[in-house]
């Protein structure tokens, strides 16, 4: 079972935040694997804020490859971090030729383009480099989105945060997400490696999900171009999210609608009753099983945790005004935020959905059973 | 025989026949019981004479024959009496002396049940026992990294979805228009399949219904029952039990003169309608109501003229082509209920399902498509049509399953499958096999026979005289002499037992694969079969 920990903070924080608090839930992660995302970034970055970030890691050949490619597309590097690494890279850990973290500017002809279009531009490109990149081995591509940053790597955790020296200003953010990740019975592949991408929607699980084969078959037959890979069953978590918020246009407190379902005695009750046994019948195969506890960032940088319908995994939220974060396990909040009251911790049940808004003043609740907050 | 008796191509000995009755003259006490109780008559009053020879002690008097006479029974060998193997024998003998055993090899029975050139007509299924069903393994077990799940604590969600569910962005933009959105039923995913009023007897279709309509009201299992093609009693029509059954209309249209007239009187809509275009047992061809069986009542129900063979077409006479039969079939269903109410056909096992399937995604009314294995049974079918034609249900479901996965439509048109669940007596198994193949509901019809009245029938050809009305048990007889064997009361509360049972044995399938939120359907990755053909045709997992 896989270690979860995300921080939203006020004063932006440096990734070894997270990575402390994965540390101290090292007995859940067996060093398969470390992913990090960051968002609201800050340092050279904030002043980049709208052009695309690229993260992903490459060898010589494949960055020759990325730089034609690029330069074909119409892009123009503008900014670029080098993580320049020691030659020889601790136990556990792969040799790699570039950690890349690049800034591009848009292409001109972009220009006149409508944001939604240049949102599906930017995941197609993406998916074209991770398409390239598997055909040759030679990229791998995680995200490529404005004010995004993500890294992921094969080790444990700390021990990569240290020979990839994450510890630097420029890689401080507002927003911090970060997976341990305990393989289980998917091969050990980056691509398995949360938190998973898509289009400002950023999610991580903890938990085996066991209705992953009939939820691919559907993302998969949805006719979008990013509803692709699952290399980890978690993957679909990402994409259903994305579904609910881009193609049925419904808000955060739906998802759990979406993937645990009220059954039909409190749906009868419930303010919203007809509207929610529509969604029920209509993303039936959307529904996941558990367990699971899912961690997420919004394009609008609110994080947030859910649980499946039974609530099979652990989750904390917890943290004071300005700086909030959401543990899988109590002693990652612990040492991400250990001067918090703890008394008002909160460990999320079956029905809820706990969010930290960008405001980062408050936890707020949604419970399956309230109104939701419906578009009219 | 006597020295001079004759013998015909049809005479046959008792080795011929497929039964062979035996009887203990030991033990018999000459109550006449089984004489009495055979449906087919092969047992009849036996006088025997039999010869003693009487050798006395000593050399005074010499040995000498003694004839006496004695009574019993003695099996018929003439084809239109032929043993059935029903047992009801056995089971009305107070000395349990009589019992009849399968012959040890093919019988010779089989050339001559053709007489004056009408092939064999009969009840049951298939004769072909097991099945690829009965193989399936559910191998994907939840073992540490992530918890199997308690059938007897956790909660669970068995319900399954009838009718056309819309695309998620289309649904929810109608919802927000309040535009029209097709019906949607919430059942449970084992269903009663279509057996009509007429090729039941009336005690056991009111004891299925009232086995129905308790799991509904008082257990809240949504269960729905299919009327088959024989009409509706009208007092069902006009009750509030009407929503727990599908009415089914077919060539026929047996009956719906009675449905038509009663629907400004329904108090509640049916759950469905289901369109028939075939069956398993007897694929592209008609239903068939044996002349035995159409008696005052069943005429009177179904609108025809009672004593008379009631043989549907093959296909809706009225309809020529696909798009006749289905398209404005469905739509003028739709129109009678007021689009209230999903309308679903229902077809044959065939390789042709896809076809049929490809018509109905692009047919924005259909509910749902029912397909009917060759496992199917049946009333009255000919033999020949049980035994040779049809397709098996297992590949047929799956072809159309990833069919609709491929047009992204896995949702949207549910399948329900039927023909042979549960033929080996493992229901559950074989459902949730089915489930996991893509099917979103499984119709019974046998198997709730067997379970819920005692049927005898097997594929080992027992008993599987349904179409003459002689069923022993009374469920498929309109005799009152048979009928009354079957008490409804005792009949609805079998239902509710093997619903129960079926339920819990469902969750332990479910509950070690992880799954409880919603039914698995679809959920491949779980099953596994040992036989690598199979495996490679259904697209699941080999396992040995």
């Amino acid at each position: 079972m896989c270690r979860l920990i995300a921080v939203s903070s006020d004063t932006p924080q440096s990734p070894m935040i997270a990575m402390r608090a994965l540390d101290v839930m090292q007995e859940g992660h067996d060093g398969s694997g470390v992913g990090l995302f960051l968002s609201d970034l800050t340092g050279p970055f904030q002043e980049l804020k709208g052009v695309p970030i690229l993260s992903g890691i490459f060898t010589n050949a494949g960055l020759k490859r990325l730089d034609q490619f690029m330069k074909d597309v119409g892009f123009m590097t503008k900014y670029k971090m080098a993580i320049k690494v020691p030659k020889i890279p601790p136990p556990g850990v792969f040799k790699r030729d570039i950690y890349l973290i690049r800034a591009y500017e848009y292409p001109e002809t972009w220009e006149e383009l409508s944001e939604s279009e240049i949102q599906h531009r930017l995941m197609l490109i993406r998916l074209q480099l991770r398409h390239m990149g598997e055909e040759k081995e030679d990229m791998i591509v995680f995200s490529f989105w404005p004010d995004v940053i993500m890294i992921k790597e094969i080790g444990d955790p700390l021990t990569v945060a240290e020979y990839l020296q994450l510890d630097r200003p420029e890689l401080q953010a507002r927003v911090i997400m970060a997976q341990g990740r305990q393989n289980t019975n998917y091969a050990i592949n980056l691509y398995a490696c949360h938190p998973f991408f898509i289009q400002g929607v950023a999610t991580m699980t903890n938990g085996e999900n066991t209705a992953f084969v009939p939820i691919w078959e559907f993302l998969m037959s949805r006719g979008f171009p990013g509803y692709v890979g699952y290399q980890s069953d978690s993957e679909v978590f990402t994409h259903i999210l994305h579904f609910t918020l881009t193609r049925l246009g419904l808000g955060i407190q739906t998802y759990k609608h979406v993937i645990t379902p009220l059954q039909d005695e409190d749906l009868d009750h419930h303010p919203n009753g007809r509207f929610l046994k529509h969604l029920k019948h209509t993303c039936r195969r959307l529904i996941i099983d558990g367990p699971n506890c899912v961690i997420g960032c919004l394009p609008d940088k609110t994080l947030f945790l859910v649980q499946d319908r039974k609530k099979l995994r652990p989750g904390v939220v917890g943290g004071k005004p300005g700086l909030y974060a959401i543990s899988s396990e109590m002693c990652g909040l612990d040492a991400a935020i250990p001067d918090r009251d703890k008394s008002k911790d909160f460990q999320p049940m079956y029905l809820d959905t706990a969010f930290i808004r960008p405001d980062r003043q408050e936890v707020k609740i949604c419970r399956q059973t309230e109104e939701l907050p419906l578009p009219h | 025989m006597s020295s001079n008796g004759r013998i015909a191509p049809s005479t046959l000995s008792v080795k011929d026949l497929p039964w062979q009755i035996h009887w203990d003259k030991d033990r018999c006490s000459l109550c006449g019981r089984c004489t009495a109780v055979c449906p087919v008559h092969a047992i009849e009053l036996g006088v025997h004479r039999q010869r003693l020879v009487e050798t006395p002690v000593g050399l005074t008097e010499a040995p000498s024959n003694v004839y006496r006479v004695y009574y019993g029974i003695r099996q018929r060998t003439d084809p239109s009496y032929a043993c059935v193997g029903c047992a009801m024998c056995t089971l009305v003998c107070p000395n349990d002396c009589i019992i009849p055993y399968r012959s040890d090899e093919a019988d010779k029975l089989r050339y001559h049940i053709n007489r004056g050139g009408q092939p064999r007509r009969r009840g049951g299924r298939r004769n072909v026992p097991g099945g690829v069903l009965d193989q399936i393994k559910f191998i994907r077990i939840s073992m540490l990294t992530d918890p199997a799940l308690d059938a007897g604590r956790h909660e669970f969600e068995l319900r399954t979805l009838l009718g056309r569910v819309l695309p998620p962005e289309e649904n929810m933009k109608l919802l927000h228009e309040e535009g029209w959105i097709p019906p949607v039923r919430e059942i449970y995913p084992l269903m009663i399949g279509a057996m009509s009023f007429g090729a039941l007897s009336p005690n056991m279709w009111e004891g299925l219904q009232m086995g129905v309509a308790y799991l509904n009201e008082e257990l809240g299992m949504p269960v729905c029952i299919c009327t088959g093609e024989g009409g509706c009693p009208p007092r069902l029509l006009r009750s509030r039990f009407l929503k727990y059954v599908i009415l089914q209309i077919a060539s026929g249209y047996f009956g719906w003169d009675e449905i038509i007239r009663a629907i400004p009187e329904m108090k509640e809509d049916p759950c469905a309608i289901e369109i028939k275009y075939g069956q398993g047992a007897k694929p592209g061809d008609g239903g068939l109501l044996m002349w035995y069986k159409v008696n005052k009542l069943i005429a009177a129900i179904r609108g025809v003229p009672p004593g008379v063979s009631l043989p549907s077409p093959p296909t809706h006479q009225t309809k020529y082509s696909i798009e006749e039969s289905v398209a404005k079939m469905i739509q003028s269903m739709y129109m009678a209920w007021g689009f209230r109410v999903p309308v679903y056909p229902k077809i044959s096992g065939t390789t042709t399902a896809l076809a049929v399937l490809n018509n109905l995604t692009r047919n924005p009314y259909a509910a749902a498509l029912a397909i009917d294995g060759e496992d199917g049974g049946t009333g009255a079918a000919y033999n020949v049509s049980m035994n040779h034609m049809g397709h098996p249900i297992a590949s047929n479901i799956r072809d159309c399953y990833l069919n609709l996965v491929k047009l992204g439509m896995q949702n949207e048109i549910p399948l329900f499958a039927g023909g042979g669940v549960g033929k080996s007596g493992n229901l559950a198994a074989n459902a949730a096999a089915l489930i996991m193949l893509g099917a979103s509901g499984v119709q019974i019809g046998k198997y709730i026979m067997q379970a819920a009245a005692g049927c005898v029938g097997s594929e080992s050809d027992r008993c599987n005289i349904c179409n003459i009305g002689l069923c022993p048990k009374g469920i498929t007889s309109q005799d009152p002499r048979l009928d009354r064997r079957l008490d409804p009361e005792q009949v609805a509360e079998r239902v509710v037992d093997v619903f129960l049972s079926f339920d819990t044995e469902l969750k332990k399938i479910m509950a070690p694969l992880g799954r409880s939120t919603s039914l698995p359907i679809g959920m491949s990755d779980a099953i596994g079969i040992n036989d690598q053909a199979a495996a490679e045709r259904l697209q699941i997992r080999y396992v040995v």
